[in-house]
């Protein structure tokens, strides 16, 4: 009973392909407002951390007492200077690179080294899944802020630490959300019905089952971004992450915090910017799990 | 249901020893020498073999975790570097300010928490459900530490309402409040954020369920649905509840800090800053079992609430 | 009936154990396949009938070896299927394929069908272009136009449609036998003769073997040469249909056969023929197992489960009823 149909025998495909999943996801992204607004923002913050050397109008690390302390506003300093005399805006725009890379660098380690290791702790079950995840239990037994503190204090301040400390921090997160999502797939009969083919482990992994899990691996860890910056930034708040006379978010917020009785604006600049940069990708975030909650 | 309950216990142990054997490995991931790090510079060699004994420093690696963990599982975690005290007697202390202070944050952040969920769940879709949300997102991304300073700069240097420092130093309960009312606030903000969104999607799910439409289209009182909503949710809203009183706690350090509140976090930056590995150690592993009893005790009231947990 | 069968399964048996307590030690054992012997022969349909739980799934993926079982062989065209090395194995699922009941699980939502049913292709070797084009051909076949529905995603396909795409993935790989497991238990009434007469057109195009999965009685009879009744993990009954539609032998299969609804409004059902609850695989009844619900349970019925005796040609029954009849000579 195969379809004889009068269309026409020469094409190949009469129907458009309907979009694929991820054509989808970024479909719905567009749609969102929130989203928009978001992305437009982070697309900014990035890019002015990017081209910091070319968009500061000081050497951030440059500054002379008698300056120290301008108000917002100043003739020659626009978001005025800080307790050592040097331009904010200058020291925000580099202090973004600081604060990006020690805010995405961990994540991204995190969702590589959470994602292979969860779902080969999924997969293959038995003894490898209990060794894995009770590792990770001990890890998730501290709060990520003393995890990083306790790490960060043992190894030292400067950004290669903070990176490596805050890296295990949220290595164990990704680990749990991808091995229980491989769980979940791989109990699914289209897996059974790709054994049932004679597929292999890897091929199963590479056309079935990384597919379906990718996922909710990364609207999870899209959501740890911000959580992830607030965090690198407390490092350095403590000292324990960049080192001065670097310009970061956090750091300036530790330096400046003594000023507060005579400059009130100054002061909550650094934080204002981690805040808005954090929000942002919440924001981000959202959007992306809820343009990913598409029909099962 | 008591094989789960024994179950969990028997899984906190080994939590508990590799958390441990983190703390401990601290002190030999330190750069330096190990003897370094636990004593004080000017120290006399008879004080430096007397403590390489106690610490059995010259014996292999894993007979020295032995001997200190059996020296912690007295209550003896050594002695500061910096102050020559027992370490014991400062985390007690600085313990005892810390929970107040994760106490009445959690305290408000639950109550603020949950009202503010729930009335975003049952007002979906509405304004008051798109400005609860708002208050949670902005909630979830501000720095705690830079909302402390903002709080500092309004309440404080601007208006002179409330202090901005420390524990009180007059006696009485009303100078104690002014000086906690900061800090609590300060602390709630990111756990406020996290627990109105967790309670928000909690309640939704359960409202979307079938029966629950039936419940609402067979014109059953609201109280009634809403009762049935918090039964149902209950478990999801317990673990997150949980999970940040927790972070109140072990994560006080940077409110802490910022406010001078004489706290775990207060002793934990001092340490950090002195290089007092002795307290460090000894300030976290003491968290870490707090953090992980308290796990403990969420996941046995889960079962309490839903039984089929236990059942697995 | 050729001499040679196609598959032949010797005391197939598998327990899940069940775990719990503190330590998760092992407490007690589903007894889901106990000792299942029989022959599939070239070309015929056999059928595999019984309640939910009576272990026909199990079955089904033991003989796919997609489940190792304990105990027991499987051969294929005389080849050992439980003993195959992985290469060896891997040759033998392209003989061997399954077509899964749930047509909504059982196709990634990521992959168009086009791309689904290529999968299998390319894992053998087959090339990228030759495989999509197999593919194409193949689901035209089944009654899906590829042009309109090859770049589909499987969320846009109703149940059937889903279905036909299950079966042309178990056919792009010329398979010899072919095991239905439920085929069509998840579709409309009306969806299901579809399904069942593209079925009948591909096994006789293709000189197909299947065993077909059901609890439907009416399926089975339908499609069925010769059909194994299942009860609780073990057979107790074959023969061919239409044998065992006129003069059922076992109390369990003469209950399913008089249970199954008739629209004839002059035969009605009065009472259901079988009373109470299947009883639990994991602590089944000593000796016959289904003597808790039999209406002729005698006490020898307790003590040793029956063996399968020969009550005619071909016909075979494991109860003590017909202990007199001589022990069944070929299964």
């Amino acid at each position: 009973m195969a379809v004889t149909s009068a269309l026409p025998r020469d094409l190949d495909t009469v129907v458009g392909a309907p979009m694929s999943y991820w054509r989808t996801v970024a479909w719905r992204l567009g749609r969102d407002p929130a989203t928009l607004v978001a992305g437009t923002l982070l697309v900014l913050i990035a890019l002015s951390a990017l081209l910091a050397p070319w968009l500061a109008p000081y050497d951030p690390n440059a500054g002379s007492i008698r300056l120290r302390l301008a108000h917002v506003g100043a003739s020659a300093h626009v978001l005025g200077t800080d307790e050592q005399g040097r331009d904010m805006l200058s020291r925000l725009l580099w202090g973004g690179r600081m604060t990006l890379v020690a805010g995405l660098t961990p994540v991204l380690v995190a969702f590589v080294v959470g994602t292979v290791l969860g779902v080969l702790a999924g997969y293959v079950g038995g003894l490898t899944n209990t060794l894995v995840m009770r590792t990770m239990d001990i890890f998730y037994a501290f709060p990520a802020v003393l995890l990083a503190i306790a790490i960060s204090g043992a190894l030292g301040p400067g950004l290669p630490n903070t990176l490596i400390s805050l890296s295990i921090v949220f290595v164990p997160r990704v680990v749990r959300v991808a091995e229980s999502a491989t769980v979940q797939v791989k109990g699914l009969e289209y897996i059974a019905a790709a054994r049932a083919s004679g597929a292999g482990v890897q091929a199963i992994m590479r056309h079935h089952l990384l597919a379906n899990v990718l996922g909710p691996i990364l609207v999870f860890s899209s959501t740890q971004v911000s959580l992830c910056i607030i965090l690198a930034a407390g490092l350095s708040f403590l000292g324990l992450g960049v080192t001065p006379p670097a310009a970061e978010w956090g750091l300036m917020l530790n330096t400046l915090r003594q000023s507060i009785y005579v400059n009130a604006l100054v002061p909550a600049l650094p934080g204002l910017a981690i805040f808005v940069t954090s929000m942002a990708f919440n924001l981000l975030s959202d959007g992306l799990r809820d343009a990913m909650e598409i029909r099962a | 249901m008591w094989a789960y309950v024994g179950r969990r216990l028997l899984l906190a142990i080994p939590t508990l020893l590799g958390a441990s054997i983190i703390v401990f490995a601290m002190v030999h991931l330190a750069p330096g020498d190990p003897i370094a790090a636990v004593m004080p510079a000017e120290s006399s060699q008879a004080e430096i073999e007397a403590t390489k004994r106690a610490y059995g420093f010259d014996k292999p690696l894993p007979v020295q975790y032995l001997v200190w963990l059996g020296r912690v599982a007295q209550g003896d975690l050594g002695k500061s570097i910096a102050t020559r005290r027992a370490v014991i007697l400062d985390v007690r202390d600085a313990l005892a300010n810390s929970l107040v202070l994760a106490l009445s944050s959690s305290l408000l952040s639950f109550v603020l928490g949950i009202a503010l969920g729930l009335l975003a769940a049952f007002r979906q879709g509405r304004l008051l459900d798109k400005a609860a949300s708002a208050i949670a997102v902005i909630g979830v991304s501000v720095p705690h530490y830079w909302a402390g300073i903002i709080l500092i700069i309004v309440f404080s240097v601007q208006l002179n309402w409330l202090p901005a420092m420390g524990a009180a130093d007059d006696p009485g309960l009303l100078p104690y409040l002014r000086h906690i009312a900061l800090p609590t606030v300060a602390l709630a903000l990111i756990p406020l954020g996290i627990i109105t969104r967790v309670v928000r999607s909690a309640a939704l799910d359960v409202l979307s369920q079938e029966f629950v439409l039936a419940l609402r289209a067979k014109g059953l009182v609201s109280r009634r649905v809403f009762a049935h909503v918090v039964k149902n949710a209950a478990p999801q809203i317990l673990t997150v509840l949980g999970l940040q009183f927790g972070f109140q706690l072990g994560g006080s350090v940077l409110v802490e800090a910022v406010f001078s509140w004489p706290g775990t976090g207060y002793l934990l930056n001092l340490a950090i800053f002195q290089r007092d590995i002795p307290v460090l150690q000894g300030v976290i592993l003491v968290l870490a079992t707090f953090f992980v009893l308290l796990n403990l005790a969420v996941d046995l009231l889960q079962t309490l609430v839903d039984p089929r947990i236990a059942r697995h | 009936m050729s001499a040679v069968p196609l598959l032949e399964v010797r005391g197939l048996r598998k327990h899940f154990p069940l775990r719990g307590g503190v330590l998760q030690r092992t407490y007690a054992w589903v007894r889901a396949v106990d000792d299942v012997s029989f022959d599939v022969h070239p070309a015929e349909t056999l059928g595999i009938v019984g309640e939910s739980g009576c272990g026909k799934s199990t079955v089904a993926r033991l003989i796919l070896r997609l489940i190792e079982a304990d105990r027991g062989t499987v051969r294929f065209a005389g080849e050992d299927v439980r003993g195959a090395s992985l290469d060896r194995m891997k040759r033998l699922r392209r003989d061997m394929q399954l077509v899964f009941q749930d047509p909504y699980a059982s196709l990634n939502p990521r992959l168009t069908i086009e791309d689904a049913v290529a999968f299998s292709l390319l894992v053998h070797g087959t090339s990228r272009a030759e495989a999509r084009e197999r593919a194409r051909a193949l689901l035209g076949r089944v009654g899906l136009d590829p042009r309109l529905y090859g770049r589909r995603y499987p969320h846009e396909l109703s149940g059937g449609q889903r279905q036909r795409v299950n079966i042309a993935r178990a056919l792009v790989l010329d398979p010899r036998l072919l095991v239905l497991d439920e085929p069509v238990s998840a579709l409309d009434k009306s969806v299901q003769a579809q399904v069942l007469n593209l079925l009948a057109d591909l096994k006789a195009e293709r000189a197909l073997t299947y065993v077909f999965i059901s609890h439907d009685l009416n399926v089975i009879e339908y499609v069925s040469d010769r059909v194994l009744v299942m009860y609780l993990g073990e057979i107790v009954e074959t023969g061919t249909a239409d044998a065992l539609a006129q003069s059922p032998k076992h109390p369990y299969t003469q209950a399913l056969f008089a249970s199954a609804p008739s629209l004839d409004p002059d035969h009605r059902l009065e009472r259901p023929p079988l009373s109470g609850d299947p009883p639990n695989p994991i602590d089944p009844p000593s000796g016959c197992r289904f003597r808790t619900r039999c209406a002729f349970a005698m006490p020898q019925c307790a003590a040793a489960p029956p063996a399968l005796r020969s009550v005619g040609a071909a016909h075979d029954v494991a109860c003590y009823l017909y202990e007199t009849e001589p022990a069944a000579s070929a299964i």
